[in-house]
């Protein structure tokens, strides 16, 4: 472990951002990014099981018994995955309630088990937390980006947090320019994969060092 | 051996603490949750079952001790004077607990309403219990003498299409409030009489 301790955290921007670059966790990425707010909201709540977990697994890297580790890393992540969904049914109820079935399925998300195998599990304490909030606002960021693109192509809006912070949507295109018709298709389910696909051919036309 | 009871003793550790700690959160964060549900799907659940009342029936909720279980009460007034009661009552549907609101018209002895609060059955199927209003209206005006059941039940609903499960359960509901409404008539009318003064 010679790289600098600062490009663990880095790296989850860029260099190894989730659904792009390691096309890891793709169920709540298509399942979910059809507005920012979602995209945005399933990643806060990844980053926070993320980041718990990998703090978690790397405390206990050296009590844990290497053959039941998936099961000790499976019970770590469902703990903190069932806190982020109580908590968001007391606080968020309505994010709670599009967000669905994709909160509890983070604990089969492969970026959150796949940090725990293959970082925090042989990592120190401190390189696991920038690993997890790395990884995470990179797994954050690249579902409010997905989210963006769909929701302003799908709907012709683009909403940041509803009520508590702007009266509906900051950018409507549909009422300002009534000759815009929003192409639904990028609000379906198939859109979400062409959306992929096509960020994903725009970050591979910017070459990595 | 030794790595045996190790692997045993790590699991159980996690587990217990686990479990021990959302049990904790739980407790803590139920009260905000049922807030929350009251506000987001009881409240306009109540106040369209009671669309013609001329109150706040959330406002005018009371409690009531049955046993050792605590029944939530919503009144409606139509006209200025209260007279529909809102029971709150549950069974278990095809995936789990089905949560139903019951109206019971006090004056006329019959059902004013019914309406699905929240519910874990099959999207499409079992999910039109609550999203499609016609099944519910068919218990509009049930006489409270005689038990709601779906007609392969001998009864005069009928069920959802690929949804009897989920229709019988929502009838098994009905019947609950209706038995919970009889048993404890007297009480209820006496606080329905608190709240018109």
């Amino acid at each position: 472990m010679a790289k600098p301790i600062y490009q663990e955290f880095t790296k989850g921007l860029w260099k190894e951002i989730p659904p792009f670059r390691l096309v890891l966790g793709l169920c709540p990425v298509l399942g979910v990014t059809t507005s920012v707010e979602n995209g945005i909201g399933m990643g806060l709540a990844t980053t926070f099981v993320l980041l718990c977990s990998n703090i978690l697994v790397s405390l206990l890297r050296k009590v844990i018994p290497s053959k039941v580790r998936i099961a000790c890393f499976i019970i770590i992540i469902a703990t903190f995955v069932i806190v982020v969904e109580q908590v968001m049914k007391a606080f968020v109820y309505d994010l709670y309630n599009t967000l669905g079935v994709f909160i509890p399925l983070i604990v089969v998300n492969c970026v959150v088990l796949g940090r725990a195998e293959a970082f925090a599990s042989k990592n120190g304490i401190f390189r696991s937390i920038l690993d997890g909030l790395g990884i995470g606002i990179g797994f954050t960021l690249s579902l409010g980006a997905l989210g963006l693109v769909r929701e302003f192509l799908g709907k012709g809006t683009i909403t940041v947090w509803g009520e508590p912070f702007f009266e509906g949507p900051i950018v409507n295109l549909v009422e300002s320019m009534p000759s815009f018709v929003p192409f639904e298709f990028m609000v379906q389910a198939p859109g979400a994969f062409v959306a992929l696909g096509l960020m994903l051919a725009v970050m591979n036309l910017i070459p990595s060092k | 051996m030794g790595e045996m009871i190790k692997m045993v003793v790590v699991l159980s550790i996690l587990s217990v603490i686990s479990g021990g700690g959302l049990g904790y959160l739980e407790k803590k964060l139920k009260p905000i949750q049922e807030k929350q549900i009251m506000e987001k799907v009881k409240g306009p659940a109540v106040k369209d079952l009671l669309k013609d009342a001329s109150n706040d029936p959330v406002a005018d909720r009371f409690k009531i001790q049955d046993g050792d279980e605590e029944l939530t009460i919503f009144v409606g007034a139509i006209d200025g004077k209260p007279k529909i009661l809102v029971l709150e009552s549950n069974a278990s549907g095809y995936g789990g607990k089905l949560e139903l609101l019951v109206g019971i018209d006090t004056e006329e002895e019959k059902l004013s309403g019914i309406r699905v609060t929240t519910h874990t059955e099959t999207a499409g199927l079992g999910s039109n219990a609550k999203d499609d209003p016609s099944f519910a209206a068919q218990f509009e005006g049930k006489s409270l003498e005689k038990s709601v059941a779906v007609v392969p039940d001998n009864g005069e609903i009928s069920a959802i299409g690929g949804a009897t499960i989920t229709s019988r359960a929502v009838c098994k509901a009905a019947n609950q409030a209706i038995k919970k409404y009889k048993e404890l008539k007297p009480k209820l009318l006496e606080e329905l009489k608190k709240v018109s003064q």
